[in-house]
């Protein structure tokens, strides 16, 4: 990332970077509202029943959560900033076995940073943060919702649609 | 995490997150043998999900509590795939308005 990590959380933080062939307006655009189309729903979600959508609502303390067919909701977190079309904060408020807690205290944090490349190039960087707030129970944190395929077959969907 | 591709072997991992159990405890709170049970138990250990401990003659299993580091791991995995999923959408859509 382009910003330091902070003093608290030197190594633990995940990072990724990825280069998209698009500008940087309709990258930012996909990665929020148009999170449906590319987030792996079907392995990764709360709620009982299997969610057709997931929204972010596009401002400062907007919910991002799950919504299913029957338009019952499950929340994920919340939106922190939202700087559109260069920076993204989200409060992740999934702990540990994968329920909502909604105190701030226990959320970890992922900042998203979209940089022009080009024209219809960007850069976007990822940083996933603060997991110490679950100590010992960070383990359980990992564990995929539903039971089908796993990482695995999260893979191999990715793989056909990308070929499609 | 191929290891938890089977409802059966989440469903020991579950009975384990309620805290350290013998094959038989594990085996008793589900629909399934003995037999099965540590089968599923071998596949965990492997996978480095589950630790083994022996007690008397007992075999006692617990989730493995690696913790941080294991959190992170599953985040770098999980964010790779999505992000590369991201890029495909973002791609698609930005080639559709050209």
């Amino acid at each position: 990332m382009t910003q330091p990590a902070t003093a608290e959380t030197p190594d633990q933080a995940v990072r990724k970077s990825i280069t998209v062939e698009a500008s940087r307006e309709k990258a930012f655009e996909v990665f929020t509202t148009g999170m449906s189309r590319w987030w792996p729903l079907d392995t990764h979600h709360i709620g009982r029943s299997e969610p057709t959508e997931v929204v972010v609502e596009p401002r400062v303390g907007g919910r991002w959560f799950e919504r299913a067919e029957d338009g019952s909701e499950c929340e994920w977190g919340r939106v922190r900033e939202y700087e559109s079309p260069a920076r993204l904060v989200f409060a992740w408020h999934l702990g540990p076995g994968w329920k909502y807690d909604p105190d701030p205290a226990m959320a970890t944090e992922v900042e998203v940073l979209f940089i022009e490349e080009g024209p219809a190039r960007t850069r976007v960087e990822l940083e996933h943060r603060g997991f110490e707030v679950h100590g010992d129970r960070a383990e359980e944190l990992r564990l995929p919702i539903s039971q089908e395929g796993g990482w695995s077959g999260l893979l191999e969907r990715f793989a056909e649609s990308a070929q499609s | 995490m191929q290891a938890l591709g089977d409802p059966t072997r989440l469903a020991v991992l579950e009975e384990l997150r309620r805290g350290p159990r013998a094959v038989g405890e594990i085996a008793e709170g589900l629909p399934v043998s003995r037999p099965a049970v540590s089968q599923h138990l071998r596949v965990l250990k492997e996978a480095g999900l589950v630790t083994e401990r022996r007690n008397g003659t007992r075999r006692i299993y617990r989730v493995d509590p690696r913790g941080l580091e294991e959190l992170r791991t599953y985040f770098d995995s999980f964010w790779t795939d999505a992000l590369d999923a991201f890029k495909e959408a973002a791609e698609r859509d930005d080639k559709e308005e050209q």
